[in-house]
C-alpha cells in the first residue's frame, strides 16, 4: 500500500526516510505546534516550494534539460488566481477560472518555447528560457492595469478560506480553527497530491525515457523514443506543476507582485534548492527546500549573532553579515555540484550501499 | 577586412561538397541587415537630423555591447564553454572603474580631454588587468573541471556567478553607485542639426578599434590561426603538438578582460553600477550571441548593432515595444536562420 502510494520510489535509507517523516509530520503539525504566524508562513512556503522545486527537479534532474523560464509559469499561476479573484470576485468559481485560464497559458507558452529550443542544444534552451523569461517579467509589470504592475495585485479568497472565518469557537490546543488554518490544509494536502503525482511520473515508463534522455539521448533516439517530444512533454509537464504552485502560492499570500512570484532571485533559488537537495531524487526537493527555507528565515539571525561577535575583525564580520548568506550557499552549491552532484539525498541514499 | 566566410561561415566539413561549395561563398546577406533596418527606420522617423542621432547613439550601444558580448563568444566559439558568469566579470570591470575614477579625482573633474580621457584609459585598463586576473582564477577553480560538460558547466557558472554578486555586495555595498562622466564628455557635438553625444563617440571609437583588433589577431597572427583552428577541431590542433589548455586558459582570460572593458563602458553609459547589473546584461548578451550564431565574431557584431540600433529606433517610434524589441528580433531572425546569422560548426 505504502510502496504503491511512492510509485515503488521509496527512500531506501533509514536517515533519510527518518527526515521525510520529521519534516512531514512537522509540517502537517505546524498550526498546533508553533504558534505564531512567522512559523506558519514558513511552512507554507516550504509545502509550495516543494511542489515547485521537485517540477523543477523533473526538468532538470530526470531530463536533463536547463530552463531559467520557470520562475515564469509559477508566475502566470500565481498571476491567474489573483488577477481571477481580484476581477471576478472572492468565488471559488473565479479561482478555478484563473487556474485553469494559467494553465492553458502555461501549456501553449512551453509547448511553443520547447518545440522552438528544444531540437537544439542544452545551451541554447538554457539561453532562450532566460531572455523569455526576462521579457515576460518586463511584460507583467508593464500590463499594470491587468496585473498592478510593481505594486501587485491584493485579494480576497472565499468565505471559508479568508482570515475572519471562524469554524468552531473554541481554539483547539491552542491553533483556532479559522480560515487561515483551513488554507494551510489546503496547501499541505494540495502540496502532497502533486508531489506524488510527480513522483508516480518520473517512476513511470516515460520518466524512464525520460532518464534515459539525460543520460545518452543520442541512444534514446537510436532505440526509438523521439527525443524532442519526450523533452517538450517534459517542459510542459514541469510548466504545468510549476503553475499549480504557483496558484497555491497567490492563494496562500493573497497577494502577487512580480518580486512574489517573477523574479530571478526565485529562479536561482530553485536552482541552489534542486542541486543541493539531489538532483533526479525527488526527495531531495523535500530535504532541499527544508533546509533552505529554514537557512532563510532562520539562519540569518545566527549569521547575525556570529556578524556581532566577530565585529573586531571587519572583513570576517563582513562575510557573517547576514545579508551575505546567498553567498555561502553558492559556495555550498559550487561545492555540491562538484563533490556530490547527486546531493542530500544522493549521499545518504549512497551510504547504505556502501 | 576580409568577409565574413572566412573566420565564421565556414562550413563544418562533412563531406557534403554541395554544401561546402555553396558555404565557402561570402555570405553577405546578413551585412545588409544593419544597413537596410537603419533604412527603413528613416520614413518612420521622419526628420533626418534625428535619425542621425539615433542611429548615432544606436551604434554606439550596440559597439558597447558588442565589447561585452565578444568575449563570452570567444570563450564560447573555442572552449564550447558557456559562461553564465560573464557578467560577474561585467559587474566586476564597472566596480573597478568605480574604485579608480574615485581614486583620480583631480583627472576626472579637470576640463581638460586628455586628462580625462587619460583617467578612463587608466580606469579601463586596471579593470581589465582585474578582470583578466579574475577570470584566470574563475578558469582555474570551476571551469577547468568541468570541459565538455554542458549541464555541469550552467551550474557551475551559474554558481560562480552568485557568489561573484555577493562578493560585489560585500565589498561595494548593495546600493546603486553612480559613475559620472568627467566634464568633456558630457553634452553633445551639434552636426548640422543632429545631436551626438561625446561619450557616444567614444564608444563607438573604442568599439571599432576592439572589433578591427579581434579580427587582425583572429585572420593575421598565428595566434589568431591555432583559435580559429581550435574552433573548428579541437582535438586536431591537439594532435598537432599546440598546447590547447595554455590556449583555452589565454583566450578565458583575453575574454574576462573584455567583458571588463565592456564594464567600464557599460557602467559609464549607465551612469551607474549595481550589483545585479552582470544579471541584466547577461541577458542582452544572451540575446546577442544568438542572434549572432554562437560563437561567431562577426555575428556577434552584427548582432549587437542590430540590437542596438533596433532598441533605439523603437524607443523613440514604439516605447513600450522597445521593453521587447530584442526578443522580437531573436525570434525573427531565428525564424529565418534557425542557428543564428552565421553558425559556427555543426556545434
Amino acid at each position: 500500500m505504502i510502496a504503491r502510494l511512492f510509485s515503488h520510489d521509496l527512500p531506501r535509507n533509514r536517515w533519510l526516510t527518518l527526515l521525510l517523516v520529521l519534516i512531514v509530520a512537522g509540517l502537517a503539525l505546524t498550526p498546533f505546534l508553533i504558534p505564531g504566524s512567522k512559523a506558519l508562513n514558513v511552512a507554507a512556503k516550504i509545502l509550495i516550494f516543494i511542489v515547485l522545486v521537485a517540477s523543477y527537479d523533473l526538468l532538470l534532474g530526470y531530463t536533463g534539460i536547463v530552463s531559467f523560464a520557470h520562475t515564469m509559469f509559477f508566475g502566470i499561476g500565481a498571476y491567474g488566481v489573483a488577477i481571477a479573484c481580484a476581477r471576478l470576485g472572492p468565488t471559488w468559481s473565479s479561482i478555478g477560472i484563473g487556474l485553469v485560464l494559467a494553465l492553458l497559458l502555461s501549456l501553449v507558452l512551453s509547448l511553443l518555447i520547447g518545440l522552438f529550443s528544444l531540437r537544439v542544444r542544452a545551451i541554447f534552451y538554457a539561453m532562450i528560457t532566460l531572455a523569455v523569461a526576462s521579457a515576460f517579467q518586463t511584460l507583467a509589470s508593464q500590463l499594470s492595469e491587468l496585473t498592478g504592475g510593481e505594486d501587485g495585485l491584493n485579494f480576497k479568497l472565499p468565505e471559508l478560506l479568508s482570515p475572519a472565518f471562524q469554524l468552531l469557537e473554541e481554539p483547539i490546543l491552542n491553533a483556532s480553527i479559522d480560515g487561515r488554518l483551513i488554507t494551510y490544509y489546503l496547501v499541505f494536502f494540495s502540496s502532497m497530491l502533486l508531489f506524488l503525482a510527480m513522483l508516480r511520473i518520473v517512476n513511470s515508463p516515460f520518466g524512464r525515457v525520460l532518464q534515459a534522455i539525460r543520460e545518452n539521448d543520442f541512444r534514446a533516439e537510436a532505440i526509438g523514443y523521439r527525443t524532442v517530444v519526450f523533452r517538450t512533454l517534459s517542459n510542459v509537464l514541469a510548466a504545468l506543476f510549476a503553475t499549480l504552485a504557483g496558484a497555491l502560492l497567490a492563494i496562500w499570500l493573497r497577494y502577487n507582485g512580480p518580486d512574489a512570484s517573477l523574479s530571478f532571485e526565485i529562479m536561482i533559488d530553485i536552482l541552489l534548492i534542486v542541486v543541493i537537495g539531489g538532483m533526479g531524487t525527488m526527495y531531495g526537493a523535500v530535504i532541499g527546500t527544508t533546509l533552505f527555507t529554514l537557512a532563510q528565515s532562520y539562519l540569518q539571525d545566527l549569521m547575525a549573532l556570529g556578524a556581532g561577535a566577530t565585529s573586531n575583525w571587519p572583513w570576517l564580520s563582513a562575510l557573517l553579515s547576514p545579508d551575505r548568506w546567498l553567498l555561502w550557499l553558492g559556495v555550498l552549491f559550487v561545492l555540491s555540484v562538484y563533490f556530490f552532484p547527486t546531493g542530500v539525498v544522493g549521499k545518504l541514499r549512497s551510504r547504505k550501499t556502501s | 577586412m576580409s568577409a565574413p566566410s572566412a573566420q565564421s561561415a565556414s562550413p563544418a566539413t562533412t563531406g557534403n561538397s554541395d554544401a561546402s561549395v555553396a558555404a565557402s561563398r561570402p555570405d553577405w546577406l546578413p551585412l545588409l541587415l544593419a544597413p537596410a533596418m537603419a533604412l527603413l527606420a528613416l520614413p518612420f522617423v521622419g526628420s533626418l537630423p534625428t535619425w542621425v542621432t539615433l542611429t548615432a547613439a544606436g551604434l554606439a550601444m550596440g559597439m558597447i555591447i558588442f565589447i561585452i558580448a565578444s568575449g563570452l563568444t570567444l570563450i564560447f566559439g573555442l572552449m564550447d564553454v558557456l559562461n553564465f558568469g560573464h557578467g560577474v566579470f561585467i559587474a566586476a570591470g564597472a566596480y573597478i572603474a568605480v574604485s579608480v575614477l574615485g581614486l583620480l579625482g583631480d583627472w576626472t573633474s579637470a576640463s581638460s580631454l586628455g586628462l580625462n580621457i587619460a583617467a578612463i584609459a587608466l580606469a579601463a585598463a586596471l579593470a581589465m588587468a582585474g578582470t583578466g586576473l579574475l577570470g584566470y582564477v574563475f578558469e582555474r577553480m570551476l571551469v577547468r573541471r568541468v570541459y565538455g560538460q554542458h549541464l555541469m558547466q550552467i551550474l557551475i557558472t551559474m554558481g560562480g556567478m552568485v557568489v561573484g554578486e555577493e562578493l560585489i555586495k560585500m565589498i561595494w555595498g548593495p546600493q546603486m553607485i553612480a559613475l559620472e562622466l568627467p566634464p568633456s564628455l558630457r553634452g553633445a557635438l551639434i552636426l548640422g542639426e543632429a545631436a551626438i553625444e561625446k561619450y557616444r563617440l567614444l564608444a563607438v571609437v573604442v568599439g571599432l578599434a576592439v572589433f578591427v583588433f579581434l579580427l587582425l589577431v583572429l585572420n593575421r597572427t598565428k595566434l589568431g590561426l591555432l583559435i580559429r583552428a581550435g574552433v573548428q577541431d579541437r582535438e586536431m590542433v591537439e594532435s598537432l603538438g599546440y598546447r590547447i589548455r595554455r590556449l583555452f586558459v589565454g583566450v578565458f582570460v583575453a575574454g574576462s578582460a573584455l567583458a571588463g572593458l565592456g564594464g567600464v563602458m557599460w557602467g559609464l553609459y549607465q551612469q551607474g553600477v549595481v550589483p545585479q547589473m552582470g544579471a541584466r546584461v547577461n541577458v542582452l548578451i544572451f540575446i546577442v550571441i544568438i542572434i549572432g550564431g554562437l560563437g561567431s565574431t562577426w555575428g556577434c557584431f552584427l548582432g549587437a548593432m542590430l540590437v542596438g540600433l533596433l532598441a533605439n529606433y523603437t524607443g523613440f517610434l514604439l516605447p513600450k515595444v522597445a521593453l521587447f524589441s530584442n526578443i522580437l528580433l531573436m525570434a525573427a531572425i531565428l525564424l529565418w536562420r534557425p542557428r543564428g546569422l552565421y553558425p559556427v560548426t555543426d556545434r
